[in-house]
């Protein structure tokens, strides 16, 4: 960690808006370029940056959750959004949509969804848990 | 019954829910200890029912995401794969239960539970798919998990031997990976059957021949084969033993299952060039793995330096090609998944006895464990293709298939490494469990120690399936023929794959 005035005001901005570019390319993701992985990157960019200018106990404290859970949840995820596909009686993960017509636009929402924030949670969780105990090694 | 859509993915959720929950259940290694126990349970019980439906109609396929067949990811299970479920299923359940008594607390907190179960998803993923870049992706699952069970407790000689296993792999990913990538340059697809289908037709033969070395190259590495065979004994004993035997039952059978599949399905064109190779190669890898074997004296060590030697057998009933040789390699993965497992069992309570592992510093485990010495030594038998255990009906199998094939000099290399094998397991016998303590009586506190339930129960349950499948032999070699058989009529795997797309 560094203890650096432009660094951490510009890190309390820019965490914010990573992690909301971060659900944004989640939600895109199934039919333009983003996805579940590609946003948990972002989104353990995000960590990792307030973890360099604020420290890895804060980055613990604001990420809530302990890594490792995060990655359990998302492969529990990522394992039961093929379900659906099995309890309709079709092939495991096969993907199956609800559409919500709001007016005009249509809504699709989907198990692929639900995999990819699986894939993105365990992502994150990979990632930061790597970062962390980077950080946190004493040399 | 349940759908095949769903009996062929279980045996991959199983494992991947007991893999997410003894994650985020990391704090209590209670709980972990448990996931792995119920979701052994699970794994057998799944693995059984997929094999009764198999019994009952035959080859079974689903399609991943509803993709029908050359596109999407296809699981397929016929005699072969379910057979290997459950007996990974079994394996997997003997091994967690000893992983009771056996694992320490340390590793369990570093994630020894999910780890295991993530390689057997691993393991299960190669026995099922249908597809062969998914093939690759479920041996880099397999072999990542590997790689940290291996260094699991942080002593210097793991990360040697690690090292070394991690790079012989990594090689024979990328090996494996190039031969994939040519093979869809040339048939324009991934999925075995396809391929298998399009494969005579292509009309360039002296490029398939090339592929299918490549093949050979690179799950000879996985499976230890002559003459890239050396990162096993240099890697297979650094680890809790408890790892050691769940490497030494499914690991090594990974890479000779799938060398069993491709060189039945795909490369079938010139089975006098390419299959050549492999029955030299086998009887190369049988006397070389003997031999290094009867140099050692410190019992992991013979153990998994067996294992190469083993491994020749299984590839040797592969190179003969006829209906009862592959019957006989068949019967050989089977026996060798359950047997070498057990005795790297064996081995750990020897250990958890003696406080070591060099033979010479054992002694006097017969007159004091008289039991525990039984089990080793009827394991042993078995191993070495003593009559009437089980892995006398795989090796006569093998043996009786070379002289049927008149291979002579196989056959008789194959008979003399089954002698010096049943020496180096007289040699554990003799020295760990016969010949005096090296101190002159065993010490006391040794004489008072008992056998931990949870250690002792899985030995003594595999040593059992061995003799009871000794002694009735018929069904196993039954359902070992047709499994030979429906190896040798690909078409019927074809059909079952690409017919019966939606």
């Amino acid at each position: 960690m560094m203890r650096s005035l432009i660094l951490q005001t510009f890190t309390r901005l820019l965490v914010t808006l990573m992690l909301l570019f971060s659900l944004f390319l989640l939600w895109r993701g199934h039919n333009l370029p983003g996805g579940g992985f590609i946003g948990a990157l972002v989104a353990s960019a995000a960590f990792a940056l307030h973890a360099i200018a604020f420290g890895v106990a804060s980055a613990r404290s604001i990420l809530r959750y302990d890594p490792r859970t995060l990655m359990a949840w998302g492969m529990i995820f990522a394992g039961a959004a093929g379900l659906f596909g099995l309890a309709a009686g079709k092939p495991y993960m096969t993907g199956l949509w609800l559409e919500i017509h709001i007016g005009e636009s249509l809504l699709k929402l989907g198990t692929p969804l639900i995999f990819d924030i699986g894939v993105f949670l365990t992502v994150i969780g990979m990632v930061v848990a790597v970062i962390f105990s980077l950080e946190e090694e004493e040399f | 019954m349940l759908s095949a859509d769903i009996l062929l993915v279980l045996p991959l959720l199983i494992p991947v829910f007991s893999a997410s929950i003894a994650v985020l259940f990391y704090k209590s290694n209670v709980a972990q200890r448990w996931t792995g126990v119920v979701g052994a349970i699970a794994l057998c019980i799944a693995g059984i029912l997929l094999f009764m439906e198999v019994r009952e109609s035959g080859i079974l396929v689903t399609y991943l995401g509803n993709w029908p067949a050359p596109f999407g990811i296809t699981l397929v299970a016929d005699h072969l794969a379910a057979t290997m479920l459950v007996l990974t299923g079994i394996l997997t359940l003997a091994v967690a239960v000893y992983s009771l008594g056996a694992v320490g607390e340390r590793e369990e907190h570093f994630g020894y539970y999910p780890l295991t179960h993530v390689m057997v998803m691993g393991v299960c993923g190669s026995f099922l798919t249908g597809d062969l870049f998914n093939l690759f992706v479920w041996f880099e699952v397999m072999l990542i998990a590997s790689f940290v069970l291996l260094v699991l407790g942080g002593r210097k000689i793991q990360l040697d031997g690690a090292f070394k296993y991690v790079l012989m792999n990594v090689v024979a990913s990328t090996i494996l990976l190039a031969g994939v990538s040519i093979l869809y340059g040339i048939t324009g697809s991934l999925n075995m059957a396809d391929i298998a289908h399009r494969i005579h037709d292509i009309g360039e033969p002296g490029l398939v021949t090339v592929i299918a070395i490549l093949f050979i190259i690179a799950f000879g590495m996985k499976a230890a084969l002559f003459p890239l065979f050396f990162w096993l004994p240099a890697s297979y004993h650094v680890p809790n033993i408890a790892v050691s035997a769940i490497f030494a039952g499914l690991l090594t059978k990974v890479g000779a299952y799938v060398m069993i599949r491709v060189f039945t399905l795909i490369f079938t064109e010139d089975i006098a060039w390419t299959h050549e190779i492999i029955l030299w190669l086998s009887v190369l890898t049988m006397f070389i793995g003997v031999l290094g074997a009867v140099s050692q004296f410190e019992w992991r060590k013979i153990l998994s330096i067996h294992i190469i030697s083993q491994i020749g057998y299984m590839t040797l009933g592969l190179a003969l090609y006829t209906p009862m040789a592959l019957a006989g390699a068949v019967l050989y993965v089977a026996h060798n998944i359950i047997i070498k497992a057990n005795l790297f069992l064996a081995a750990g309570i020897g250990h958890h006895l003696m406080g070591s592992y060099e033979l010479k510093k054992l002694g006097g485990l017969y007159k004091y464990f008289p039991i525990f010495a039984a089990f080793n030594l009827l394991s042993a038998f078995s191993l070495a293709g003593v009559p009437p255990l089980w892995g006398f009906w795989a090796k006569f199998t093998v043996i009786f298939s070379a002289f049927q094939a008149e291979r002579w000099i196989p056959a008789a290399f194959a008979i003399f490494v089954g002698l010096l094998t049943l020496y180096s397991m007289m040699k554990i016998w003799m020295y760990a469990f016969w010949k005096k303590h090296p101190e002159g009586d065993v010490p006391e506190h040794i004489q008072k120690k008992k056998v931990p339930l949870t250690m002792m129960i899985p030995v003594a349950a595999l040593t059992l399936m061995t003799i009871a499948i000794g002694l009735f032999a018929e069904p196993v070699i039954e359902i070992a023929m047709t499994a030979a058989e429906e190896l040798l009529e690909p078409e019927r795997y074809i059909h079952a794959v690409l017919e019966a797309a939606p």
